[in-house]
């Protein structure tokens, strides 16, 4: 997304998979050299090469569409170094993960959406710090703030993935320009227009919040961008690091922000029933009803673009498109709340797979990215350690991100 | 379209790889077995001949050595079972005793969680009422399901129905029951089947996986759903085992068909139900799929088994996901005492 | 009809890719039904007709031994897989690092491990009900007991062998949690569940596909039971008429 400019992507990840092939102790040896690796695009790959053969395991929550991005982002990288990236993606991500790591089976890399969970395996000594050349590549290429989410304890163990921006509220240009509503830009606005679509007689929200093992993670998004809202950022950061209670007044009072629409029966659930109906409603479907006139809005992050039924135009004038989830305080500024995946590596990774790539391949810049390494399953409602969550601080310089971003993701 | 058959290559290999495995396994188990045993009683053989050829005593008759035989014939077995579920039960229990990241001994801290958290304990009385209504429900509807095609026409056809559901997986059951369940706001076009039937007939449309505690029932159908097949399959056989002459002679001195079941049926059946009904407990102690594929335990339908992987694998709570399987070893307890008592009954008769 | 093209033979990690995941899922279910079979049928007769101290506890522990959730044992099995066994330093069982479609290896050993316990179950109870005559009259002849399991026990006993074998067979090719963990998810190794799983959780748009290849899955499993009915009727008919 347009958090980072493309040329700073690609740099950052070029060092990425370096330090990860360092270690390398084995390989099966018996793969075919590229043909391509004297060539000039296999160049910022050229400290890789000399692993012909080798594997690398990558394990994460990300399949399918977006898996198949992915693959594409590394391909070049694979040609030029004949390194062989063996790619998982599983739906049953968090818990897997543990046990493999449990069971001393580490994949040797995975992109974990959660800061929490990052914790929870460096706490128990299972993951490698970075090394130092992939450090200096990542400080020199990635904003102090993101380099935190991959930092446990003052040790920088993952750099960030993907990014997406989640603070967006998705509409359709179409059905507004129809009924002549306006695109809100204040939370007064946006309650007002509310009430304007329940009067007519349709629900304005739709929402849904089960997906598997991390039901619950659209609502937990909700009250986060309700905190970032409601409170400072220094207050949300004692939040994620236990510095206040889970429970603490404030944030009980986002909550209940959070309800004023979410638990209010005249405004969701468009298309699904009442508001009982979110919980069983899959996040993957409950923005689909915008397209058809059942609901008016869904908050939910960029990645949404990709879930619209096909032959949806995803455009600032067509069905579907997505505005900035209001502010509701001026004095805070225009707090954007992100979610990413970190890039980590196994300490214990099988033996004769020792390679880390510490983050992906350098081209992972160009296609995934732009459409859709997102992060949907960030958080997970019940989970007891809290994950970070990636608070962009309320500045001008978020409103452009968060401007920017508006505009690319709909791509 | 590119699939490539060359790719698929290796694995059938490793099948092959496989399947010879087991040829040598097995095949030279029971060779070794065969020709050890045969081995000896040739050089006894020929100690005899020997010994009666020279005059000289005859040598004793060896003792039989059933307990090789035993070991050989059990080796395999107790191997695999050591490895793949005695040392993961011992650690299990260990592990219940120490803390969320397995490092301290807390005693029994854990199990007093268990007892004192209100939700926890909602789960144990919900593995209560699934242990006490699937072995009963499954097996009566089998029962008599069982009882009426008996000899009736199209009677496999009719078996094979009620079958039908095992072959399918409890996450696929699951799935399609979701859809049975599913719930869409009064309004709007029901894709659920019973909320289909219900506004068909003028009630109200109902979110049936949030309404507890009719939920925990709603999960309890699916698996009635799936094992009534089997009780039905093995009673069914069971009722074809019992002699003729016996219905016969119980035709002819008149008994209704009510006492018929009572008298006759019911007593000639009973290790065949006791079969049902054991395996059906243990089955539905470990019921795990069903919950997590229907409602992930939400919405109070969490069952041990269910809990337990939650609390280990996804919570990061090893000690008290632990406790919770522990628990559940010792809800066996009462089967196998009574499994115990079995034994000892069939040893004497 | 191009549906089912799609999920079986598209090779992206959208489409289907499901003839492969098929081949797998035969691989992984073939051996790891023979196994227990086997391993099941021989430990059920020893613990029924041999006489050796302690042979009924053992039977009662194995018994048991159903109650342990697999869901406990699987992080203590992979690694002994991943770090072999070493007792007092040392090494009794080295690691067994596999890679690719060797990883169909571990799948098997896993299955054939949690099946056991049910399997003994269900053959000793067949087994310990053949008539005693029978066997004495063999014992007589001077017949050992691998002569007699062999050419005894086993004819009796093939319905029973069907019955189980169809449990098993229904079990493991339905089966999603072993294989995540020893099998991966990768097309080399990982059986259809585990791609359907995966197509379910990100196909919510496209349930046409997602029922063609639910299809494909069910297809082969009703194929086994339908054709093993027969023997599965009468297996399980045997082993419960006497008490």
């Amino acid at each position: 997304m347009a958090v980072f400019t493309r040329p700073r992507q690609a740099l950052a990840i070029a060092g990425v998979l370096g330090l990860a092939l360092s270690a390398t102790a084995c390989g099966t040896g018996d793969s075919k050299k590229s043909e391509k690796a004297s060539s000039p695009e296999c160049a910022p790959y050229a400290k890789y090469q000399g692993n012909d053969g080798k594997k690398v395991s990558i394990y994460a929550s990300i399949r399918d569409a977006e898996a198949d991005l992915l693959e594409q982002s590394w391909k070049q990288f694979v040609d030029c170094t004949g390194i062989k990236i063996d790619y998982e993606g599983s739906g049953e991500f968090e818990a897997q993960l543990g046990v493999r790591v449990d069971g001393g089976n580490a994949p040797d890399v995975a992109f974990v959406p959660q800061p929490g969970l990052v914790k929870r395996f460096a706490d128990a000594g299972k993951l490698k710090a970075l090394g130092a050349d992939t450090k200096a590549l990542a400080e020199q290429n990635m904003p102090a703030d993101w380099l935190k989410y991959g930092t446990v304890n003052g040790t920088l163990y993952g750099v960030p993935l993907g990014a997406n921006v989640k603070s967006f509220v998705w509409y359709s240009p179409k059905t507004f320009k129809d009924k002549g509503w306006t695109v809100p830009t204040t939370w007064d606005e946006l309650i007002a227009l509310s009430d304007k679509i329940a009067a007519s007689g349709m629900k304005p929200w739709c929402a849904g919040v089960e997906s598997g093992d991390a039901t619950g993670w659209p609502a937990t998004d909700w009250i986060e961008d309700l905190m970032l809202r409601t409170q400072t950022p220094e207050v949300y950061d004692q939040w994620t690091t236990h510095g206040i209670p889970f429970n603490d007044p404030k944030v009980a009072e986002a909550v209940d922000k959070a309800g004023t629409i979410l638990k209010n029966e005249k405004y969701v659930n468009g298309g699904f029933g009442g508001v009982k109906s979110i919980t069983t409603t899959s996040f993957q479907e409950a923005g689909v009803p915008i397209t058809n006139g059942k609901c008016a809005m869904h908050r939910q992050a960029s990645f949404y673009a990709n879930q619209f039924p096909q032959g949806t135009k995803v455009a600032e004038d067509g069905d579907a498109f997505a505005f900035y989830f209001p502010a509701i305080d001026p004095a805070k500024g225009k707090p954007v709340l992100g979610g990413g995946e970190v890039v980590v590596g196994f300490a214990d990774a099988r033996r004769c797979r020792r390679c880390r790539p510490t983050s992906p391949p350098p081209s992972t810049s160009t296609a995934a990215r732009s459409s859709a390494t997102g992060s949907r399953r960030t958080t997970s409602w019940t989970s007891p350690t809290w994950p970070a969550r990636s608070t962009s601080s309320p500045s001008r310089s978020c409103r452009t991100r968060s401007r920017s971003s508006a505009s690319t993701a709909p791509t | 379209m590119d699939f490539d058959f060359a790719a698929e290559q290796p694995k059938l290999l490793m099948l092959m790889y496989g399947l010879i495995a087991f040829a040598v396994v097995v095949g030279g188990l029971l060779l070794l077995l065969d020709a050890v045993p045969a081995w000896f009683a040739r050089r006894r053989d020929a100690q005899l001949i020997a010994a009666s050829a020279s005059g000289a005593p005859l040598p004793r008759r060896p003792k039989q050595r059933e307990g090789i035989f035993a070991l050989f014939f059990l080796l395999p077995t107790v191997l695999l079972l050591t490895v793949g579920l005695v040392v993961p039960a011992i650690r299990t229990t260990l592990l219940s005793f120490m803390d969320a990241g397995s490092v301290n001994w807390v005693g029994l801290d854990n199990y007093s969680w268990m007892f004192s958290e209100g939700s926890i304990v909602r789960v144990l009385t919900n593995t209560l009422v699934w242990v006490i209504l699937v072995p009963l429900v499954a097996t009566s509807f089998g029962l008599i399901y069982a009882v009426l095609v008996d000899r009736a026409r199209l009677e496999a056809v009719a078996k094979s129905l009620i079958f039908m559901p095992m072959a399918i997986s409890f996450v696929g059951a699951s799935i399609i029951w979701k859809f049975v369940y599913a719930y869409r706001g009064d309004g709007e076009q029901q894709i659920g089947l019973l909320n289909q039937l219900v506004t068909s007939l003028g009630g109200e449309p109902k979110s049936w996986l949030q309404e507890a505690p009719l939920n925990t029932l709603l999960l309890i159908v699916i698996m009635v759903w799936i094992q009534a097949g089997f009780a039905m399959v093995v009673l069914s056989a069971a009722i074809k085992a019992i002699p003729a002459d016996i219905v016969e002679a119980a035709r002819l001195d008149g008994v209704t068909p009510w006492q018929m079941f009572w008298q006759i049926t019911l007593p000639s059946i009973r290790p065949a139900l006791i079969v049902v009904v054991v395996t059906l407990s243990i089955a539905t102690l470990k019921v795990f799929d069903i919950v997590r594929t229907a409602t992930n335990g939400n919405y109070d339908t969490s069952v041990i088994a269910n809990e337990m992987y939650n609390q280990a694998f996804r919570y990061g709570q090893n000690g008290q996901g632990s406790a919770l399987a522990v628990f559940l070893f010792i809800l066996v307890v009462p089967i196998v005492i009574y499994q115990i008592r079995n034994l000892r009954q069939q040893r004497e008769g | 009809m191009e549906n089912y093209q799609e999920v079986l033979f598209g090779s992206s990690s959208s489409s289907g890719q499901l003839a492969s995941y098929f081949i797998n899922s035969l691989a992984i279910t073939i051996p790891s039904v023979l196994f227990p079979l086997a391993f099941a049928s021989l430990a059920a007769y020893a613990l029924a007709w041999i006489n050796f101290r302690g042979r009924d506890w053992l039977y009662i522990a194995i018994f048991a031994l159903q109650i342990v959730p697999l869901q406990m044992a699987l992080v203590p099995l992979l690694k002994f897989f991943s770090t072999g066994v070493t007792l007092g330093g040392v090494t009794v069982m080295p690691a067994w690092d596999l890679v690719d479609e060797q990883k169909f290896a571990q799948v098997w050993f896993a299955h054939t491990c949690f099946a056991l316990p049910f399997a003994v179950f269900l053959l000793h109870n067949f087994i310990s009900q053949l008539p005693k005559d029978l066997m004495e009259a063999a014992r007589v002849d001077g017949a050992t007991h691998p002569k007699i399991f062999r050419t005894i026990v086993l004819p009796l006993i093939t319905p029973a062998l069907a019955a189980f074998g169809i449990f098993q067979f229904l079990w493991v090719w339905n089966d999603l949690l072993v294989a995540l963990i020893f099998a991966g998810g990768g097309n080399e190794t990982a059986p259809l569940t585990v791609r359907l799983a995966e197509m379910a959780g990100t196909r919510g748009n496209e349930w046409q596909r997602l029922t063609a290849g639910a299809f494909v899955s069910i297809v082969v499993p009703l194929i086994v039971f339908l054709s093993l009915q027969r023997y599965f009727v009468r297996g399980l008919l045997a082993g419960s008429v006497k008490g």
